[in-house]
């Protein structure tokens, strides 16, 4: 199956007044696992924020090709709706909504269904356990007094409750610990057993170790510089970025 | 990046009204002790109350409006007038009747006849039977829980009402406490004998459609010593009157160790002015808690105000106000420290939109009498876009060195990495926003009853997305 999901074609993105993204192109195909990586300042969470259309970031020209369709000029919602998710780096503490309902309502809005009150908590529940989750997790306010840890599991357990075609996972290892970094990989592992496409957004390579990987690309000065195999993961570990800077 | 936004209001077309003025009506502009007569005729006033009526007309004559808060300008008081007298005929066509108002009625799915009855139109509805039965009820308490017209037919409870009636916020206060005095009519009575506990909680919502209640309705509640009550005022339908003035007055007396819980959702129709009064008079180890929502009318001005008399009485303020184009809502509460040991808190939230105004205006006062006592306030805005106003004014007077006084106020527009980040799950921007302010609000929402908290939800929904999900 090579069916491409994502086409990303010559993008160039501007953050206010700043040029971020210079020329940006990628293509990945459906239930592949991509890689991004990249030193800081070179565009990686720019490339995030652009998929998802965060207004904050400006797309000047290129186009984005969905799933067959254009989305170039479709905003977030929709492009939600079409199954792109982005997880986010610092994700946004929201009172008044429990993870739980907040999951709930977000899955009734994407598939305009109502979903049976037993049948949600069936699939919550067996999704806490593989992400060694207490239940009264989904009882807190979302996001609200996460811990660092907490909050990126709790990114996880929405992907997987959300299951969209493609997850851009942004920076998703940073600040977990040994443990929690396991329970993640296990989550984005299910995710990709699921048949999700993956791309993550990383500047280590921690959360790499447990997972298939297609493609990595090295993403410098707002362009992709170098694309390789699983094989480019370890020359970065050994050699840093360096070397592909020109 | 200083770019004005805008968020719009659901429906620009609001509350043009027309009046049809009857001929007799027109002949007599200005209220004249006349009418004021005609009135007390009509309900059957007690001397006491006739003479009380006709008193604070002359406190109405000498007033000056009040010129230190939102404009009050374009209230026509020749129009008010018109419908103060008995008979006038306040009810309306459901014809006439706004579309804006239908709507709302239908989208928070109120049945037909109770629509009409909060749209002024209507007869008798079936919750007539539910304030019956509730009434019944608490009556084996030896509770009285009726309207003040009634009250005053009754020797004992005439003179209870006659050393209460408008003591907490007199006619001398303000010309509208003044023109009230003169023209009240409507409203509940409600008396908690000695150390009754009344465990369900009474709602005027049932009382509504009672004969001229809701525009310069009176509410009079004692809550006598180791008693307690909670009372419900008003409903999240928005209520529609042909005058375009609410002055109601609410007076609550709270005995020792005595708890009143009173929560009121207003949401008036957007061509009100809403000049109403509201006051608690706490005793020895008592405690007044407000909840208090403000949804709708054009301009309010609303300080629900609590005078702490007895060593360490209490108080406790939760409010939500919100506006939208058109409005400005000038809301707080105030407090008055006047014994050993009281303590108040406050906390409330203010929601801004479409250009709408919201002043926070909170008063704290402790009297040298008022030694070891402790008040936090905590207000903090929301603004929706740059075309909102939102403004917060504090006052306190603090006489006695020995008090622990605290106050914060946060004002801040809507995240937009918030918004961003609800909608890249699917959410849209109006839902998105209306589920930020939802939980802005949850302060107010978690301290009412679950069906009003509910209620509540869907207004915010309302006024933000023009739909309930």
């Amino acid at each position: 199956m090579s069916k491409v999901l994502l086409e990303v074609k010559d993008i160039f993105v501007n953050v206010e007044e700043k040029e971020i993204l210079k020329g940006l192109s990628l293509s990945i195909n459906e239930g592949e696992t991509h890689v991004i990586m990249g030193p800081n300042g070179a565009g990686k969470s720019t490339l995030g924020h652009t998929l998802m259309a965060n207004p904050k970031y400006n797309l000047r020209s290129g186009s984005i090709i969905f799933d067959g369709n254009d989305i170039t000029k479709e905003p977030t919602d929709k492009r939600a709706k079409a199954g792109i998710m982005l997880t986010f780096q610092d994700p946004i503490p929201v009172p008044g909504i429990t993870l739980g309902s907040f999951v709930r309502s977000a899955i009734e809005q994407r598939t305009g269904k109502r979903i049976r009150i037993w049948d949600f908590k069936k699939s919550m529940k067996s999704t806490l356990e593989l992400l060694n989750m207490d239940e009264s997790y989904t009882e807190r306010d979302l996001n609200v007094g996460f811990s660092g840890g907490e909050k990126k599991k709790a990114e996880i357990f929405q992907l997987l409750m959300l299951s969209p075609k493609l997850a851009i996972l942004d920076e998703t290892d940073s600040g977990l610990d040994v443990d929690a970094v396991k329970t993640v990989g296990a989550g984005i592992r299910a995710f990709r057993e699921q048949g999700g496409t993956l791309l993550i957004i990383t500047h280590s390579t921690r959360l790499l170790d447990s997972l298939e990987v297609d493609k990595t690309h090295i993403l410098a000065d707002g362009r992709i510089v170098t694309t390789g195999d699983r094989s480019l993961v370890d020359e970065v570990n050994t050699n840093g970025f360096e070397s592909f800077i020109s | 990046m200083k770019e004005k936004t805008f968020v719009d209001d659901i429906d620009e077309s609001i509350y043009d009204f027309r009046y049809d003025e009857d001929e007799n009506d027109m002949l007599d502009r200005g209220i004249t002790p006349a009418i004021i007569n005609e009135i007390a005729d009509e309900k059957h006033d007690p001397d006491w109350m006739r003479a009380f009526r006709l008193h604070s007309l002359e406190l109405y004559y000498k007033q000056k409006m009040p010129v230190w808060g939102p404009s009050i300008e374009g209230l026509d008081m020749d129009q008010i007038v018109t419908y103060i007298r008995p008979k006038a005929r306040m009810r309306n066509d459901w014809g006439d009747v706004p579309d804006d108002i239908k709507n709302t009625f239908e989208k928070l799915g109120i049945p037909q006849a109770e629509r009409e009855s909060l749209a002024g139109v209507g007869a008798q509805y079936d919750s007539e039977i539910v304030y019956h039965n509730l009434k019944e009820s608490v009556a084996k308490q030896g509770v009285i829980y009726t309207d003040l017209e009634t009250a005053m037919q009754d020797e004992f409870y005439n003179k209870m009402i006659q050393e209460h009636f408008m003591k907490l916020v007199p006619p001398t206060d303000h010309k509208f406490a003044a023109l009230h005095g003169a023209v009240w009519s409507g409203g509940s009575f409600v008396y908690v004998p000695k150390g009754v506990h009344v465990d369900i909680p009474l709602q005027s919502y049932f009382r509504l459609n009672a004969e001229g209640a809701g525009q310069f309705e009176h509410t009079l509640i004692i809550v006598e010593d180791d008693a307690y009550l909670h009372f419900i005022e008003g409903c999240s339908a928005p209520k529609y009157y042909a005058a375009s003035l609410h002055a109601g007055c609410v007076e609550l007396f709270v005995g020792k160790r005595a708890t009143l819980r009173y929560s009121t959702i207003e949401n008036w129709s957007k061509n009100m002015y809403n000049l109403n009064t509201k006051r608690a008079l706490v005793d020895e180890g008592g405690k007044i808690e407000w909840v208090s929502g403000s949804f709708g009318s054009h301009v309010s001005y609303l300080y629900p105000t609590s005078v702490l008399n007895g060593e360490g009485a209490r108080s406790e303020f939760t409010g939500i106000t919100f506006s939208g184009a058109g409005q400005d809502l000038d809301t707080g509460a105030k407090v008055i420290h006047n014994a050993p040991s009281t303590s108040s808190y406050m906390n409330t939230r203010s929601i801004s939109k479409g250009g709408g105004g919201n002043t926070f205006r909170s008063e704290v006062r402790v009297t040298p009498k008022a030694k070891g006592s402790k008040s936090s306030v905590s207000c903090a805005s929301l603004m929706l876009d740059s075309e909102s106003r939102s403004d917060t004014i504090p006052a306190m007077d603090i006489r006695t060195k020995d008090a622990d006084i605290g106050h914060e106020a946060k004002i801040g527009r809507i995240s937009d990495d918030a918004v961003f980040y609800l909608m890249s799950r699917g959410l849209s921007e109006e839902e998105a926003k209306a589920l930020i302010v939802s939980g802005f609000a949850d302060n107010v929402s978690k301290e009412l009853p679950m069906e009003y908290a509910i209620e509540m939800n869907n207004l915010i929904r309302l006024e933000m997305t023009g739909s309930i999900g």
